[in-house]
Formats: structure tokens, C-alpha cells, sequence
């Protein structure tokens, strides 16, 4: 029985021919803020589809909580507990702000669509709970203020924490932040940063995020794992990856 | 500025409830009104048959909006579900009429029935064409139409290319339809208003992320389909009762057309509008038919045309998005009272809150600490790419 | 036999309008609903010059001329500006474009059938089988125009650009391309296209009306969607095949009632098993 939330065994997948991930083995303990980071093109985000079931692996399997995850469909890997944000961010645009929130709780209770419908006072206390707890997320994120605005007149900062706010309605084990820090600016990169922390010691929650701004990297994780061309060039705490000369050249070429 | 927020909060909800009896109370105003007409002075039956045209084009146009307007998908085939309706619930209604005698309770169960049975085609043809999307799923309905009105046509107990000879409601139909239009409207605008609403609309707007929130799909796809035929299939009940004999041409893939007019002139989502737009369809339409003769009908079809792609291309034209925003009704709103009010809009409150809160972030953006600055050494030409990666997962799905 | 040689003229002229479709589905990426309307439009130019010249050459020549104009003019004034915007709007009005043609037609030329006669080539007698000359043109004009489309777009540069669209609208954008000249090419040959389907739909079936274009438009649909939708050999053998089913179906007495439901079923059970079509392979002929 291994410790690890998240353990993968030597997850590969090829497009054609083209490997675009293989032997990518992760351990990442609970409550642990996991980084995974790399150049363009060397498959952080195609681990990600992977863990979220968007593709299915080629060979290896993954494990949450020791629990094989291989293979499910998406919907079925989100209820299992992982969560995922978007590269390209992929909010429920036309949606209200507290909606999208909504959306992400919404396997949480059990109200049918005949209740529903016929306003059963099961949907009215369903309603009630949720509305709470989607206020009380959004309010993590400084977002209650704004909860009535539609989700694309946000700003571009505040895109990327709906998403998260998002994911963690979905009450996961694990959040996948696939560069949350993207298009912001240093002071919105700062709060993320203290966002995510504050997710971690406040929700119990383990963290695996793909990023390319190194002052978060280096200023949050414990752990990385850095890839290239889909293989691993270098596992560890994050001072030893960082000053590993094979990442530095992977970084900045040969010189 | 704290009571002013306080004050524009509880203004919210009452509009917001306002906006949920809203069409309620449209349809009932305009039901009462001619009901009240009704009963003092007796209406003429061209009245009330136009009334009950209007009904059941109410509940086909919402209906239909539920598919085009929640779950972003475009069916072609709605008039298929109304025929399905339409031939099985006056066929039970004619067998009914033997051994029930009152015309209430066999309209009830052919309802019921008809209804019963177009929701089970909305789930025969949902189950698989659902893994369709788009033009593809457009088709597929459009040609789900086709084959119900063709195999109705051919088959000798529907009475053949005939039609079905049905037994007509008396002058109170109308009031049975408007009943139904409550029903509709109670139905869907409460499972929208709930937290399957909410799912079937992200569906809309991101599939991929829906999924990636663990909303089940193909699901809630289904629940549209089977309720949205249902109600078509009871309006389909509600013509059978009006119109004698059911003719399978009444149904063509033109029927289909005609209602996703309604829905797009009243605005793809909005229920009120696909009940104002209905309703004034309904009524040009049935003047455009007494008035022209022969081939000036086609100026009807001429005029469907011109909404739909004036009105499409006025909605979603990305050049038009600035002029759109000037004359929507937010912005109406605002220079409206801009206009009026005695005060000036001091400084908008929006950016208050925004400094406020930029403030907070420069305080907390000192506290953090870098174990590592990094940034010297890295941070340098890595910029994100959001284009190439962009649309992997989208394509993955597609296959 | 007469029944398959009736089969393949029919899909002759559902290849010609398949090709078409599949033209504008592979590089503009939007389903042309309108196409068979042009189709029909072109019908009715070849009646209304023929009339006026006496001319069939003339009249084929300004049907294509008229096609080709109005394959432009949609796509201008109704598609462009839709451009990004979402494939449910694009197809609405698509359907909306496709019901302005119909009623037009018929407030000009009404909804009764005109009888035209551009004169048939006669038949030739193959094995005791008589043949209808304008069916083998029909069919000769396909494998041509086949063949030549296949090769504009794979040796000149424009048919490349084509392509490069049809991959990546932004990639192509980004490398020089004009996408919206391309787009519009496209349109114009693909409208040029339904005047030769026009002309030889005339020859085998002497009137119009003006629902004329509506349900060859939709067969013709099914058919590329049959052969693999942006496959130009695949429109073809779609084509083909659709017309000999309809002439199969309508030949016996049992099934002839259901033909279209037969037809559409098709469609839906291609979709359902392999929507990639016949000749949807992995790594297809996108045009």
C-alpha cells in the first residue's frame, strides 16, 4: 500500500508515432504542492489530459490513492477527486460568475430533476446549500464581490481564479493547475501564489501545477518534475531540479 | 456607497423574481384577456382556432429552445416529434371516443399518451445520434423528421397519404392549450432554474469543461431531447384535435423551420421572447395565409428568411459586437437613467471596489516570500503558448 | 440492369452536387444548405435565357455565370460576416439563405413546374440497353471535374492555399494566406459546380420548380457524408452509390414508398458507425 495521492507508473502515450509522453512516473505525497514544469511541447499538458481522462494513456497506469484511475472517462475520473484549470482557459462563458461555481458543485447533492422541477423542498435546501458554499469558494478568491458579473467580462486574472474556484467545487483530492499563473500580471501572479497556498493548508488539498514562471515555481512547490521531448529530465526538491545543469541547458540550450 | 450596494442588492432580486413570474404573467394576461372576451361576448371559432395555433406554437418554440437555446445543439427535426404526437395520441383519441364519452378525458390521456410517446422517439433517436454535434446532429434530426412523416404516410391504419381523420375539440380547446402552455413553461423554466439547468448550460457553453466537472453529458443531452419532444409531441396532440385530418404534409422539414424562426426571432435562451415571437408569428402567419393567394405565400417564407439571417447575423456578427452593446437594454437602462436621474453617477462603484481590493493584493504581495529567486536565471524567454496547445484536447474528443 | 444504369445517372448528378458540398464543407468548414437552391436558381437561368436566346450554350453559360455570382454574393454578404462566430449561427443562416432563394424563385416564377426542353443527346444501345447519351456525359463530367479539382488543389497554388485553410484557418492566415479570398474561391466553385448539376438535372428531368435544388441538396449531403464529407473521390462514389439505392429502392413496389426514409437512414446509420465515411481514412484527401 503506498502512501502517494497520486502515483504513476511509467505513463506513456503516442500520437502516431510521435511519443508525446512516456515513462513519466509522478509520486506526489498529500498535501504536497507538486510542480511539473519544462519547455514547450515536452507534454506537461498531455500528463494533465491524461490524469483528467481527456486521452487514454498508451501503456502505464495512475493511481489515486491507490486507486487505479487508467482509462476512466473524465466525468468518472472528477468524481474519483481529481480536478483540473484549463491552459487555455475554459470557463462557462455566457454563465454568471457564481454559476460556474455552481456547475462545479453540482455532483455534490442529490437533487433530481423531478424534485427539481416540481420544487420540492429538497430543491429548495439544495439551492440554499449550494448557494453558500459557492459563495463561501468564490470568497476565497475575492470573487463574491463580483459573483453576478458573466464569466468572460472578467478580467483575465480573475478568469484563471474562477477556474480554480471552479475545480475545487468539485471537491477533489487533487487540482490539476495547468499554468494558472498564464497572462498575469507579478502582483495578480503574488496572490495566486498565496491563493494556492492558502487552498493547500485550508482545504487538505495536494496541488499539481504546470507553470512557467519560475518565481512561483521556486516560491511554492516542494517537489518538481521537469520534462522534455515527453521524458523525464529531472525529479526532486525543488533547489536540487533547479540548478541541475541538464535542466539549465534544456531551459536555455547548449552553450 | 455601502447602502448603495446594499439598495442595487435587494433591487436585484426582485428583479430577478420579477423575471421569473414574468412569463407567467404575459401569458396569463393575454389568456385572461381574450378568456374574459370569451365568456362576455362569445369569441368567433376563427378566434379561438387562432388561439390555439398560438398555444401550440408557444409550447413547440419553447420547446425547441430548450435544444437550440440551453443545450447549444440545432435539431431540424422538431416537427417530427410533433408528428409522432400528433398520429399516435389522435389515433388512441379515436379509439378513446368508443368507450369514453367525454371529449375531456380522452383530449387528457391522448395528451398524455402522444406526449409519452414522442418522448420515447426523443430517447430512440437522442441515444445514439447524441454523440453527434453540430451540422452533423443537424442533419441527423433533420433526416429523423423526414423518415417518421414518410413511414406516416405509407402506413393504411394512419390513414395513408390521406392523413389520420380526426374527431375535432370544440371552441374550449383553446383554453386546454393555453393549460399546457403553463405546464410547458412551468417545466422548463424550473429545470432551468436549478442545478440541471445550470449543467445543461455549461454543457452549452464548454463541453470539455463539463466533462472535466464531472457533469454527465450524453445524460443531460438525453433529458433535453426526451422532455423537448414530449411537449412537442402533446402540441402535435393539440393540432391533431384542431385540424382534421392529420395530414403528414402538415409536418414537412418546412414545420421545423418555422418554429426555429420563432426561437431565433425571439432570442436563442430567452424564453419570453420565443413567447412574444411565437405568438406574433402565429398570428401573420395565419393572416399571410387568408390574404395572399398562390404564389405570393411565398412572400411568408420570404419574410422567415429575412429574419432568420438578419437576426442571426445582428446577434452574433462579430464586427456588430460594439454596435450591440451601445443599443442593448443594459446599456438603454443605463443612459436611460444617466438621463433622468437627478443625481450624476458619482464614481463608479465597480472601480471602488476594484481599488480596494488591488490595495489588499500590494499589502499581501509583500508578505510572500521567494525561497528562490529564481527568476534571474529562468524566467526568460518561456513564455506560455496558448495557441498550439490549445485545441488538443478539443480535437482528442472529436474522434 | 436498367435499373442500375438508371441508378448511375441519377448519382451522377448527385456526385456533381456532392462535390459541391464537400468543396465548401472540407476548406469553409460550414455545411452549405443553400447549395442545392443555387442548383436551382441555375435551373432556372438556363430556362429563362433559353427562352429569351434559343441558345443552349448560351443558357449553360449564363447559368454558370449566374451561379457563380450568387455563390459569391451569399457567401459575402450572409457567411463572412459571420466568420467566428459560433457553427449554429453560420448554419441557421445557411437554412435562412436557402429559404430567401426558394421564395424569390417562386415570387418570380411561381410555384407551378415550367416545362423546359435543352434537347437530350439521345441514347446510344449497349448490350440491348438503351442508354441515355446526357448520362454518360453526366458521368464523364464527374470522373473530370474530379480529377481536375483533385489536381488544382494538389499542384497550383491556390489549390494548396485551399488546403492550408482547410487545415488551420489561423496558421494559414499567419502564413501569407488570404483566407477570405480562398473561402470565397471556394464558394465560386462550388456554385459553379451546381450549374453543371443544374444543366444535367434539366436533361434528365425537363422542369423546374421551385423546390427543385431542396431535396437533391439534402440527398446529395448524404451523399458526401456516405462517401467521407471533404473527400472529393468520396463525394463521387457517394454520389453514385445514393442514386443506384434510390433507383433499387424505388424499383420494388414494397420499399419504393420508403425510399427517402431508406435514404436517410443511411445517413444516420453512416454517421452513427463510421461518420467518417467511406473513404475516411485516417489520413484522407481533405480538400
Amino acid at each position: 500500500m503506498s502512501n502517494y495521492l497520486l502515483e504513476t507508473k511509467n505513463l506513456s502515450i503516442s500520437f502516431g508515432g510521435l511519443k508525446a509522453a512516456q515513462d513519466v512516473n509522478l509520486k506526489i505525497q498529500k498535501n504536497e504542492l507538486y510542480g511539473l514544469i519544462g519547455p514547450n511541447g515536452a507534454g506537461k499538458t498531455t500528463v494533465f489530459n491524461m490524469l483528467t481522462g481527456v486521452y487514454r494513456p498508451t501503456s502505464g497506469e495512475f493511481f489515486l490513492d491507490g486507486e487505479n484511475l487508467t482509462g476512466k472517462s473524465a466525468i468518472e475520473i472528477n468524481r474519483r477527486g481529481i480536478a483540473r484549470t484549463f491552459q487555455n482557459i475554459r470557463l462557462f462563458s455566457n454563465m454568471s460568475v457564481i454559476d460556474n461555481v455552481h456547475v462545479g458543485l453540482s455532483n455534490q447533492s442529490k437533487c433530481s430533476i423531478f424534485a427539481s422541477v416540481f420544487r420540492f423542498p429538497s430543491y429548495y435546501k439544495t439551492e440554499k446549500d449550494l448557494r453558500e458554499r459557492a459563495r463561501a469558494l468564490l470568497d476565497v478568491f475575492g470573487l463574491d464581490e463580483e459573483r453576478r458579473t458573466v464569466a468572460s467580462n472578467l478580467p483575465y486574472g480573475k478568469q484563471r481564479k474562477l477556474e480554480i474556484a471552479r475545480a475545487l467545487a468539485t471537491h477533489p483530492k487533487l487540482l490539476l493547475l495547468d499554468e494558472p499563473a498564464a497572462g498575469m500580471n507579478p502582483q495578480e501572479t503574488a496572490e495566486l501564489m498565496e491563493n494556492i497556498r492558502f487552498i493547500r493548508d485550508h482545504f487538505d488539498m495536494t496541488v499539481l501545477l504546470i507553470e512557467h514562471d519560475m518565481s512561483l515555481v521556486g516560491g511554492i512547490c516542494d517537489e518538481l518534475t521537469v520534462l522534455n521531448f515527453g521524458t523525464t529530465l529531472a525529479q526532486g526538491s525543488v533547489s536540487d531540479v533547479l540548478h541541475n545543469p541538464e535542466v539549465i541547458r534544456a531551459y536555455l540550450g547548449d552553450e | 456607497m455601502v447602502i448603495k450596494m446594499a439598495n442595487s442588492k435587494t433591487s436585484e432580486k426582485k428583479n430577478n423574481h420579477l423575471k421569473y413570474y414574468f412569463n407567467y404573467l404575459l401569458v396569463g394576461v393575454f389568456f385572461l384577456i381574450f378568456f374574459i372576451l370569451d365568456m362576455t361576448m362569445g369569441l368567433r371559432t376563427s378566434t379561438t382556432q387562432l388561439l390555439t395555433k398560438i398555444a401550440y406554437s408557444i409550447i413547440l418554440a419553447t420547446s425547441l429552445n430548450m435544444i437550440v437555446g440551453f443545450l447549444g445543439e440545432l435539431s431540424l427535426g422538431h416537427a417530427g416529434f410533433m408528428c409522432v404526437g400528433a398520429y399516435i395520441g389522435c389515433f388512441c383519441a379515436n379509439f378513446l371516443h368508443t368507450v369514453i364519452p367525454s371529449p375531456l378525458i380522452v383530449l387528457i390521456i391522448a395528451m398524455m399518451i402522444g406526449g409519452l410517446v414522442a418522448a420515447l422517439f426523443g430517447f430512440l433517436i437522442g441515444l445514439p445520434t447524441l454523440r453527434l454535434k453540430g451540422d452533423y446532429l443537424a442533419i441527423a434530426t433533420l433526416a429523423f423528421g423526414e423518415i417518421v412523416r414518410t413511414i406516416f404516410k405509407n402506413l393504411s391504419a394512419f390513414g395513408g397519404a390521406q392523413g389520420l381523420p380526426t374527431k375535432r375539440y370544440d371552441k374550449s380547446l383553446y383554453i386546454i392549450a393555453f393549460l399546457i402552455v403553463f405546464i410547458t413553461l412551468f417545466v422548463i423554466q424550473n429545470l432551468k432554474r436549478s442545478k440541471h439547468g445550470r449543467a445543461i448550460e455549461a454543457i452549452r457553453d464548454n463541453e470539455i469543461a463539463a466533462r472535466a466537472m464531472g457533469i454527465n453529458i450524453t445524460y443531460y443531452k438525453l433529458i433535453v431531447f426526451i422532455i423537448a419532444a414530449g411537449f412537442a409531441g402533446i402540441a402535435g396532440v393539440i393540432y391533431g384535435h384542431l385540424v382534421t385530418p392529420v395530414a403528414n404534409t402538415f409536418f414537412s422539414f418546412n414545420y421545423s423551420i418555422e418554429i426555429l424562426v420563432m426561437v431565433v426571432l425571439g432570442g436563442m435562451g430567452s424564453i419570453t421572447g420565443s413567447i412574444i415571437a411565437s405568438t406574433l408569428l402565429t398570428f401573420i402567419n395565419v393572416q399571410l395565409t387568408t390574404q395572399l393567394s398562390g404564389d405570393m405565400a411565398a412572400l411568408k417564407y420570404l419574410i422567415y428568411a429575412l429574419i432568420l439571417i438578419a437576426m442571426v447575423l445582428w446577434n452574433n456578427a462579430p464586427a456588430l459586437s460594439n454596435v450591440r452593446e451601445k443599443v442593448s437594454l443594459h446599456h438603454l437602462l443605463a443612459w436611460f437613467n444617466g438621463k433622468f436621474s437627478s443625481k450624476k453617477p458619482e464614481k463608479d462603484s465597480q472601480t471602488a471596489v476594484e481599488n480596494a481590493v488591488y490595495l489588499k493584493e500590494e499589502a499581501d504581495w509583500k508578505k510572500i516570500p521567494t525561497k528562490i529567486p529564481m527568476d534571474s536565471i529562468l524566467s526568460t524567454d518561456i513564455k506560455p503558448d496558448r495557441t498550439t496547445e490549445a485545441d488538443k484536447p478539443e480535437k482528442s474528443s472529436k474522434q | 440492369m436498367s435499373t442500375l444504369i438508371n441508378g448511375l445517372c441519377l448519382g451522377g448528378i448527385f456526385a456533381l452536387i456532392a462535390l459541391g458540398y464537400t468543396m465548401v464543407y472540407g476548406i469553409a468548414k460550414m455545411l452549405n444548405f443553400a447549395h442545392g437552391d443555387i442548383i436551382m436558381i441555375g435551373a432556372y437561368a438556363i430556362i429563362t435565357t433559353l427562352s429569351l436566346s434559343g441558345n443552349t450554350i448560351a443558357a449553360i453559360i449564363a447559368a454558370i455565370i449566374i451561379c457563380t455570382v450568387l455563390g459569391i454574393l451569399t457567401e459575402r454578404l450572409a457567411y463572412r460576416p459571420l466568420r467566428g462566430a459560433s457553427p449554429l449561427a453560420v448554419l441557421i443562416t445557411a437554412i435562412g439563405v436557402s429559404y430567401l432563394l426558394q421564395s424569390i424563385a417562386q415570387l418570380i416564377y411561381g410555384a407551378q413546374s415550367i416545362p423546359v426542353s435543352i434537347g437530350s443527346f439521345g441514347a446510344v444501345s449497349v448490350f440491348g440497353l438503351s442508354i441515355p447519351i446526357s448520362s454518360l456525359i453526366t458521368l464523364a463530367l464527374c470522373v473530370i471535374i474530379m480529377t481536375a479539382l483533385t489536381l488544382f488543389i494538389t499542384k497550383t497554388k491556390v489549390g494548396i492555399a485551399m488546403l492550408a485553410v482547410s487545415e488551420d484557418r489561423a496558421a494559414a492566415q499567419l502564413m501569407g494566406v488570404n483566407v477570405n479570398m480562398i473561402i470565397t474561391l471556394t464558394f465560386a466553385i462550388g456554385s459553379a459546380l451546381a450549374a453543371f448539376a443544374s444543366t444535367f438535372y434539366l436533361m434528365q428531368i425537363p422542369s423546374a420548380t421551385p423546390t427543385l435544388g431542396s431535396m437533391p441538396g439534402i440527398k446529395a449531403f448524404t451523399a458526401s457524408v456516405i462517401g467521407g464529407i471533404g473527400s472529393i473521390p468520396g463525394a463521387m462514389i457517394g454520389g453514385i452509390l445514393l442514386g443506384i439505392i434510390e433507383k433499387f429502392a424505388l424499383s420494388i413496389p414494397a420499399l419504393a414508398p420508403y425510399t427517402t426514409a431508406i435514404e436517410f437512414s443511411l445517413l444516420i446509420i453512416i454517421l452513427l458507425v463510421k461518420p467518417t465515411g467511406i473513404l475516411g481514412k485516417k489520413r484522407r484527401e481533405k480538400v
